[in-house]
């Protein structure tokens, strides 16, 4: 019949309102990540790492700075490593070439920030963010 | 008088108080001007809490249509948003553009906005609460109301654009198309009563006309959805199609007196639907003006549904409902109403 079309839609559209949203409130509430998710949260440990480079190397942009000096046992130590946050992909390359899990990613994505200089991460930054972190 | 006479006559009574108070004073006159000056005070302060309350209310409800929230972060529920707006629309910028014929430009807000204030001088709120009761109330309405097109008119052709052209053309031909049939629905309700005035219509109600004229009813109430430019007849917005119609050069206050204008006018065709059709302020139990505003907000619930539900209609298909289908609906219930009239005066009623 003529208008029954109207007469449905009307009815639909009132079904809907009595319909839970689908919103979902994003600074209280958050939707489940992905096991596997790679966020922007850069961890590094200072005891695994041998400073072998392999991550700087891996790095498809090269926003990972490493440098060492020779120990007294022949071993490397740490001097500088740092993250430019403002190129990195997030592709997980890193985590991945890294032969002891001294790089990870965790879940955080909320890093975003006022000060462009703040998505440089030095050694200080993962010295004191670890155990926050981990 | 007891409590609740003056509950149920509230807005009366506050007038006959005041009036009286001024009237050991002041001349006749100045009484007179002073209690007119109160009337415009009111309606206007009714009317824009009503253009707040119903943005609010619009926003929330077509959000819940379509699944999701609406705004509920400025105050409890949301409902300091408009207040938000109002404030971030007051201190945005107010560009003139270059070619635009500045004059022009000015004027089409203030020109859209004046009829639709205009019109409320015959909205009868409750017994007694009427600014004005014109002997010629409805024809009054009518005639104010679509005064607003040169509105239209100077912001579409004052912009220089292309696309404020296209939607201010298109929107004349559009309203004063369905101005007809809307006014011709309108008859059925004039020949029963016998009358224009907007009370002698709520008064002649001890049914509500809806019951009697069901083709008017809906014929006005399609003709009034086009009249307001509202969806599914937005024709003059149309984003997807001319970007925002006549408005689209405009910004700051001067859109915001677009908007409010709106508002006005859509408050404004659901108290005139009332009147008419829904039996004006009578009801029961409850005070005049409460199922004034009852009814009020029955109908713009009504128009936010058909909002939420349909979509816009194509620019010829809108031209051939008015002038295919609305026009002989109406001439149609113009006939059947002179019909019904004869019958019952023949039965000796």
């Amino acid at each position: 019949m003529y208008g029954t079309g109207i007469l449905k839609g009307m009815a639909l559209t009132f079904r809907h309102m009595f319909r839970k949203p689908f919103t979902v409130q994003y600074p209280e509430e958050k939707l489940p990540l992905s096991e596997r998710y790679r966020g922007i949260q850069f961890n590094w440990s200072k005891e695994r790492c041998t400073g072998c480079d392999s991550c700087a190397k891996a790095c498809p942009e090269g926003c990972i700075t490493v440098a060492t000096h020779p120990g007294a046992e022949g071993q490397r130590i740490v001097d500088r490593y740092e993250i430019d946050l403002r190129i990195c992909l997030y592709c997980g390359l890193c985590v991945e070439a890294c032969p002891f899990h001294a790089i990870v990613m965790g879940k955080n994505y909320e890093m975003a920030n006022y000060d462009v200089s703040k998505l440089y991460l030095d050694k200080e930054f993962f010295l004191t963010h670890f155990e926050e972190w981990m | 008088m007891s409590p609740w006479d003056i509950i149920y006559n509230f807005f009366p009574y506050i007038g006959g108080l005041i009036s009286g108070a001024l009237s050991s004073v002041l001349p006749g006159w100045a009484v007179y001007v002073i209690m007119a000056l109160i009337g415009i005070i009111g309606i206007l302060g009714f009317a824009i809490t009503g253009n707040l309350a119903m943005v609010w209310a619009e926003r929330r409800i077509i959000g819940r249509m379509q699944v999701r929230l609406g705004p509920n972060r400025v105050g409890p529920f949301g409902l300091l948003q408009p207040i938000a707006d109002a404030i971030k629309v007051l201190t945005k910028e107010d560009i003139v553009p270059r070619k635009a014929d500045k004059l022009l430009h000015f004027l089409g807000p203030t020109a859209f906005l004046i009829p639709a204030v205009l019109a409320w001088a015959v909205v009868p709120f409750a017994d007694g609460t009427i600014l004005t009761d014109l002997n010629i109330g409805i024809l009054y309405m009518l005639a104010v109301s679509s005064l607003s097109l040169i509105g239209l008119f100077l912001a579409g052709w004052g912009s220089n654009n292309k696309y404020s052209l296209l939607g201010s053309m298109r929107t004349i031909a559009q309203v004063v198309s369905y101005e007809i049939p809307m006014v011709l629905s309108i008859l059925g309700v004039v020949a029963i009563v016998g009358s224009l005035s907007m009370v002698d219509i709520v008064k002649a109600q001890n049914i509500p006309f809806i019951v009697l004229q069901p083709l008017g009813f809906i014929v006005y109430l399609i003709a009034a959805t086009a009249e307001l430019n509202r969806s599914p007849f937005d024709t003059l917005e149309a984003e997807s199609e001319i970007v925002a119609g006549y408005f689209t050069e405009y910004s700051g206050m001067k859109f915001a007196i677009f908007y409010i204008a709106e508002y006005f006018n859509l408050l404004l065709v659901a108290s005139i639907v009332t009147t008419l059709f829904l039996g004006g302020w009578r009801g029961p139990f409850l005070p005049p003006y409460i199922w004034f505003v009852i009814k009020i907000f029955l109908l713009f619930f009504f128009f936010m549904w058909l909002r939420g539900t349909l979509p816009r209609f194509r620019i010829d298909q809108l031209m051939a409902l008015a002038w295919k289908f609305l026009l002989p609906l109406a001439l149609l219930n113009i006939f059947l109403t002179g019909l019904g009239i004869l019958a019952w005066q023949a039965l000796g009623f």
